[in-house]
């Protein structure tokens, strides 16, 4: 699998590390309360399809990529950098 | 059918032709006392449990599509009572006992083979955290022992021990673990709740779940509606798709694990040994020969049921640092499964906010050794409304509340890490 870097190119997926959904991006408020923390530490929405999720390019850039992907094949459709936020 | 040596003996003369069908494969009835949906080891192991101890028959299981095509025929089949949080060790020893008279109750050579787990550690802080695990085991009343180097040298002649990268400091032994032919288990299982009155329905895939007023009403499938008065969702890694049509939103995330075999050799691994030390891998030899062994997921969502290369070679690494014998293997196959990852790591055996529909998941990669248990618990819950004291801790409500996360890695709160 090569996950397509925005600013390195396609690189082996073992030069970055995984962390989950792309909602993770979206920390809530501190003070958004125990429902809404919970949902955001545990829940996730786990599709059989197309999803967004985090990749720290590690071994490169070490920058936060956004990868568009689909679990179902493997196959990857986009990727943007984390810091430019949400699509 | 039940089966006796004399039986085998008797067919083995007469060509093998008097076996019959181990379940029939009824037609779906238009409604049932409980529903499960998923026919994996779980699903099985429930509707066997609630027709024996509850005498509950009258039970479909829908499964999407054959008995032994999901995670219960691809795993590698280690069968242990290893954990160590309050909730785990309780629930896991209970599902070695069971699995210690499993064959006898279901009248099936399930070919549960304890044959010890020998797992092993390469530096101190292992040896402390390997003691640690080893007494909670102990104190839950099951069996752990340490052995010395040169203990290891006379039982696992074949490792690399000088090796300078990851120098084996010891290991413990499990002797009461051990393997079991994961898809006899299945069938097994199937055969046994056949005979009780379950109907096992194959080739019926669940699409969606009836609810009114927050009670369940029961099921939609690709072969027609099917009322229930409970359901019981088991899918494994499939949970979030079934849950979701109940409104569920889950802490499980599916991800993939692989697992490899070789070809047919003769006996030269008689346990099943595990090493930690460049990432996880575990190994043992079938009955047929095959060196059957594994590692961690590849660690990213999917549901491909298949994995990438890098976690292929860092297991053959791992295989090839502490065995180097193994290289001269010729490896036969690789496959994946979806395993739901839940956020703590351990599983969950519960109600739901709707009434009459039941959950569980959130295995991992672990289920397999689970499944005696998990059945028993789920039975137990589904039946009398009330939970099963082994398997009381797997609430679903932990992850919200923060109390009683069985987080057995300590790895906290990421799907992929556990
Ligand atoms: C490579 C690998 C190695 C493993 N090694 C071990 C090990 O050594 N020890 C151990 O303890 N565990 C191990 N496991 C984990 C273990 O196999 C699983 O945790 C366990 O089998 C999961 O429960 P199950 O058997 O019920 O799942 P499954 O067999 O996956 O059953 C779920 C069933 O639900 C069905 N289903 C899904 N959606 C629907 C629907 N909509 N309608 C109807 N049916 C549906 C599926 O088709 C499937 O048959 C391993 C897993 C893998 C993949
Ligand atoms: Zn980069």
């Amino acid at each position: 699998m090569k996950i397509p870097c925005p600013l390195c190119g396609a690189r082996d997926s073992r030069e970055f590390s995984y962390l989950g959904h792309a909602g993770l991006l979206d920390r809530p408020a501190p003070d958004a309360g125990d429902a809404a923390w919970d949902d955001y530490l545990h829940n996730r929405d786990n599709p059989a399809g197309v999803t967004e999720d985090l990749w720290s390019h590690d071994y490169g850039c070490a920058a936060w990529v956004v990868v568009t992907r689909n679990t179902a094949t493997h196959g990857i459709l986009s990727s943007r950098l984390a810091k430019d936020g949400a699509a | 059918m039940a089966f006796s040596a004399l039986r085998v003996l008797k067919e083995g003369l007469t060509g093998n032709s008097g076996w019959t069908p181990h379940w029939r494969d009824p037609a779906p009835k238009d409604e049932y006392d409980v529903v499960i949906i998923g026919g994996g080891g779980h699903g099985l192991a429930t509707a066997y449990y609630l027709a024996k101890d509850h005498g509950i028959t009258n039970v479909a299981v829908l499964e999407k599509g054959w008995i032994g095509g999901g995670n219960v025929g691809r795993n590698t089949t280690i069968v242990r009572a290893n954990y160590m949080m309050p909730g785990n060790s309780e629930f896991y020893s209970h599902s070695l006992k069971l699995w210690e008279g499993l064959e006898q109750d279901l009248n099936y050579n399930v070919m549960h083979s304890q044959r010890g787990q020998i797992t092993l550690f390469n530096s101190d802080g292992a040896r402390d955290a390997a003691m640690r695990r080893a007494n909670a085991v102990i104190n839950q009343g099951d069996d752990a022992e340490l052995l010395s180097v040169g203990q290891l040298k006379k039982t696992l002649p074949y490792l690399d021990y000088d090796q300078t990268r990851f120098p084996i400091y010891g290991g413990m032994l499990y002797r009461r673990a051990g393997t079991a032919r994961h898809d006899a288990v299945a069938w097994g299982l199937a055969r046994g709740a056949d005979r009780r009155g379950v109907d096992i329905i194959q080739n019926c895939e669940v699409t969606g779940i009836d609810t009114q007023g927050g009670v369940v009403q029961g099921v939609q499938t690709s072969r027609g509606p099917i009322r229930a008065k409970k359901v019981a969702i088991v899918v494994a890694g499939r949970s979030a798709q079934v849950a979701a049509m109940a409104g569920m939103r889950l802490p499980i995330e599916s991800h993939v694990l692989q697992a490899f075999v070789t070809e047919g050799l003769k006996p030269c691994i008689d346990h099943v040994v595990s090493y930690g030390m460049l990432g996880h891998f575990y190994i043992s030899q079938s009955d047929k020969g095959g060196l059957v062994f594994g590692g961690n997921l590849d660690g990213y969502a999917s549901y491909a049921a298949r994995g990438n290369l890098p976690m292929a070679e860092h297991v053959c690494e791992a295989a090839m640092t502490l065995m180097p014998m193994i290289g001269r293997a010729k490896m036969l196959r690789s496959w994946g499964g979806i395993m739901d990852m839940s956020s703590d790591g351990s599983p969950i055996i519960d109600k739901t906010h709707i009434d009459g529909l039941y959950f569980n998941g959130g295995w991992c990669y672990g289920g397999f050794k689970a499944i005696p248990a998990s059945g028993n618990c789920y039975a137990h819950l589904i039946a009398q409304d009330r939970p099963h004291p082994a398997g009381a801790g797997f609430r679903l409500d932990r992850f919200a509340t923060g109390r009683g996360l069985m987080d057995e890695e300590g790895t906290g709160s990421q799907h992929n890490l556990h």
